[in-house]
């Protein structure tokens, strides 16, 4: 009847995620009984649950990735501490089978559900008011695709719990995840949880890419498009034309594991090298869905805080196409080792040697857009010049490992795990804080404190430094990635140092829910009403109020120049400057839905069921999937009108006019 | 799926390459589902390398020639061609809002997909009688696998045919109704081009191998 799930798949002999257990339960009931006493749940349920609003869905995205990006951080601290205490005759606190979970959850969720839905959330946020639109293509989808992110993250907070998580590390390389060698549930969890958030994230796609070609606003022909909306258009690209493969590859180790296929076993002509070449075929365009985002927010912040246009937009955004292309010819790179022989691993090593040419040529671009700028330097512009000190460094470690016969000392070793945090943590993330501190205005209407906001880029830079700088030396003295106990004594200080950034980084943390919440708390003094926040605003979006109508625009901006609306502030055309009023239109917008939300639930269950074989619960959910599915697609009246007159009264209130005489 | 709707925008800029605003409604769907259907496309092109890299590992076991009727295949093959090409009349008799014309060749399409998938299911039950099931070797893995997500599709799409003549049975041919099965015929001629891959690379090019 329910499959393997007994009472033993509770953890009740390990007190460490019992404890941990316990106390995200307090604080989920907690919020959960502050929310019922005041009353929130049917504003919550309207206003944001079911919104079907791009900026909102944005909100959420970015919300999620910061509450996973805490539970990622416990994990990495845990395995900083493990290794800075199991070192010679000590054993340290985790044991074996604990640590191997908390590497593999580490990895998962900072790849699959901090970096993706910060990054999605930003392109959410944004791509639609700097195309100058009222939203993005499939809104109702836009929400499915949300609850589908948040249903991963779901089970992989619920194997915490209930059973256990893979002990494969993040990238699940068979045999060792096949049936024979992991029987337990952790590689199902695995494998079900980003199936589900896999395929939200490719409805993401499906529906940016739409957006960004069929959906700009008059005027915004492509040589238009700021370069956030290029790389956002790169970047989902990717995801179109890459996880399809990550989902075929699940798929086939789902039938291994699940029917005794033989895809890559050791029996039977089974291949697992294959498994590794799919895996990096999805995984290397992957690195760059989530780094060309990244770097269409530095280009943002960089010209804004520079007060001058970008430098060579053209090969900004040749060099963001380049990337696009050149991601698809370097995936051997992760397994240099693999013994393709000679000529594979030359071309490519060359090919990853080449993909750091149009890399470079965005530095120098943003190098050249501050030279002679008048730069100004608030939070995101520190993380921008943070990010292209920290990045040349990364990058050029990554051409080191690039080099096959350097990658064969150096595979698996610390040194590469000190190379991918430098790009990840130096490259992604930076650019994701620095997007949030850059449009967090833009989303409430009032700044991020300052001060907190400069504590924590100092904190994540300097913690950054002294947590990875040392595993690049420990990698060359030899020490190999996922080591639960530390057999050469010589390597303790340096690991003690590690775990010394480690804490750093946690100050960083700290910094910025500080800088929330001394934020809201002084929220009236920092009220942003002119919808420039940062004065020096130059794309569409600063154009509108801040947080903008549901509708972005009453009028949908002309665009005739790159950079619209900073040439519009030059000829002196914005709102409330030009006299008398636009003929406001009625508007039609698409109405909430429900249906995410549904299908996310019978979604969760039916890969909960999955993952513990309860069959019949499983199938249930999938039909429960099809119903609402069929039922959504009957209904009719998706939009409502909002008319002009009611268009006409809040612009009104926004921009301080009174009724016409 | 509903579609933002953008007001008209009255400009002097032609329509398409962004210069004109926002694409119509029909445009922005059948685009966006292209662009899904591309996605679906890469999935094949995954399962086709593994299948490529798998077709000589039998293991012992049986080999394609042994186990194909190419008979059978050809006749499933003209069913799933042959519905197209009803699909495709279906289609041009809802442009011209003919409904019962519509509702005849998509009960065409209909019949012909569903032989196909009763074909297609006798094959591999036959197959797993034999005792060459998707387990035996990683070539049958392979060979079930892709086969079997292009037949899981092809239910998909008779499903979503039932549906939409539902829909037009009930609703009429209206605008939305309209979106839809442009979508759905989309979907349809997509799988036509999928099987023209499995039926040339998994079935013609085994004797190859």
């Amino acid at each position: 009847m329910l499959g393997r799930l007994s009472w033993a798949a509770i953890p009740f002999d390990q007190p460490l995620p019992l404890y941990a257990m316990g106390l995200v339960g307090i604080v989920i009931l907690v919020v959960l009984g502050i929310i019922t006493k005041k009353g929130w749940w049917p504003y919550l349920w309207r206003e944001w649950l079911t919104s079907v609003d791009h900026k909102r869905i944005g909100v959420m995205y970015v919300a999620l990735a910061l509450i996973m990006l805490v539970r990622g951080y416990v994990d990495a601290i845990m395995m900083r501490s493990q290794q800075a205490i199991a070192i010679g005759d000590a054993q340290g606190y985790l044991p074996p089978d604990h640590y191997d979970q908390i590497f593999s959850s580490h990895g998962t969720i900072m790849i699959f559900f901090v970096a993706m839905p910060f990054v999605i959330g930003l392109m959410n946020f944004v791509v639609p008011l700097q195309l100058g639109v009222r939203d993005v293509a499939f809104p109702v989808l836009n929400n499915v695709s949300f609850w589908l992110t948040a249903s991963g993250a779901l089970l992989i907070n619920v194997s915490l719990v209930i059973g256990s998580f893979a002990r494969t590390g993040w990238m699940g390389y068979p045999p060792l995840s096949e049936f024979a060698f992991s029987p337990d549930e952790g590689v199902d969890y695995y494998l079900w949880l980003l199936q589900i958030s896999g395929v939200g994230t490719l409805l993401t796609g499906v529906n940016f890419v739409t957006t960004i070609l069929k959906l700009r606003g008059p005027g915004m022909i492509y040589f238009r498009m700021p370069v956030f909306c290029w790389t956002a258009l790169a970047a989902n690209l990717l995801i179109v034309a890459a996880f399809p493969i990550l989902t075929a590859t699940f798929v086939m180790l789902l039938l291994d594991r699940y029917l005794g296929m033989h895809f890559f076993t050791n029996d039977a002509g089974g291949n697992q090298m294959m498994y590794v070449n799919l895996f990096w075929a999805w995984g290397h365009p992957e690195v760059y869905i989530l780094i060309l985002p990244a770097f269409g927010v530095f280009s943002e912040v960089v010209a804004t805080f520079s007060g001058k246009g970008l430098f060579s937009y053209r090969s900004m955004v040749l060099a963001t196409l380049g990337i696009c292309i050149l991601s698809f010819t370097v995936w051997l790179h992760h397994f240099f080792t693999m013994g393709a022989g000679a000529d594979v691993n030359s071309f490519f090593g060359i090919m990853s040697a080449i993909i750091a040419v149009p890399t470079g040529v965005k530095i120098f671009n943003w190098l050249f857009t501050m030279f002679r700028g008048r730069i100004v330097f608030t939070t995101p512009m520190l993380f921008a010049v943070g990010f292209m000190v920290t990045f040349v460094i990364g990058g050029m470690t990554g051409v080191l490992l690039a080099v096959p016969p350097v990658d064969f000392v150096l595979h698996n070793s610390v040194f590469l795990v000190a190379h991918f945090h430098n790009v990840i943590i130096g490259g992604v993330l930076f650019g994701a804080l620095a997007g949030y501190n850059y449009w967090f205005p833009k989303a409430f209407g009032f700044t991020l404190d300052e001060w907190w906001g400069k504590a924590s880029f100092w904190c994540w830079l300097v913690g950054f430094y002294v947590a990875f700088m040392p595993l690049y030396v420990l990698g060359l003295m030899g020490m190999t990635r996922r080591l639960q106990h530390i057999p050469d004594p010589s390597w303790r200080p340096l690991l003690l140092v590690a775990e010394a950034g480690a804490i750093v980084v946690f100050l960083a943390i700290l910094c910025m829910a500080a800088q929330l919440y001394v934020s809201i708390r002084t929220r009236e003094q920092r009220r942003d009403l002119t919808g420039d926040a940062w004065k020096n605003g130059r794309t569409l979006e600063w154009s509108t109020s801040s947080p903008p109508p549901a509708y972005n625009y009453a009028v949908l901006p002309r665009v005739e120049t790159i950079d619209a609306f900073w040439e519009m502030k030059r000829r002196g055309l914005t709102a409330g400057l030009t006299p008398g009023e636009p003929a406001y239109q009625t508007i039609e917008m698409p109405r909430n839905s429900p249906i995410g939300f549904v299908i996310a639930f019978f979604a969760v269950i039916a890969g909960f069921s999955a993952i513990w074989y309860i069959s019949w619960l499983a199938i249930l959910g999938l039909l429960a999937i099809l119903v609402a599915v069929l039922v959504f697609g009957w209904s009719e009246n998706r939009e409502r009108e909002i008319p002009a007159n009611e268009i006409a009264r809040m612009e009104r209130a926004r921009l301080g006019l009174g009724r016409p005489a | 799926m509903t579609v933002a709707t953008i007001d008209a925008v009255h400009t002097q800029v032609p329509r398409g390459r962004g210069g004109g605003g926002p694409a119509p409604t029909r445009i922005v769907v059948a685009y966006g589902f292209w662009i899904f259907i591309l996605s679906d496309f890469v999935m094949f092109s995954g399962l086709f390398a593994v299948h490529a890299v798998l077709s000589g590992n039998t293991a012992g076991g049986p080999t394609g020639p042994e186990l194909f009727n190419l008979r059978n295949v050809f006749i499933e093959t003209m069913c799933l061609l042959f519905s197209s090409y009803t699909c495709g009349l279906g289609a041009l008799s809802a442009e011209r809002r003919q409904p019962e014309r519509f509702l005849v060749f998509a009960a065409f399409t209909f019949v012909l997909g569903a032989a196909f998938l009763f074909i297609e299911i006798r094959e591999f039950a036959g197959m797993v009688a034999q005792g060459a099931g998707p387990s035996r070797s990683a070539f049958l893995s392979a060979f079930f696998t892709l086969v079997g997500t292009h037949g899981a599709h092809v239910t998909g799409g008779l499903i979503w045919l039932a549906y939409m003549v539902a829909q037009v049975a009930v609703k009429g041919l209206r605008p939305h109704v309209l979106r839809r099965l442009l979508c759905w015929s989309l979907f349809w001629h997509a799988l036509d081009i999928v099987w023209v891959g499995v039926f040339t690379l998994v079935y013609l090019m085994a004797d190859f191998q």
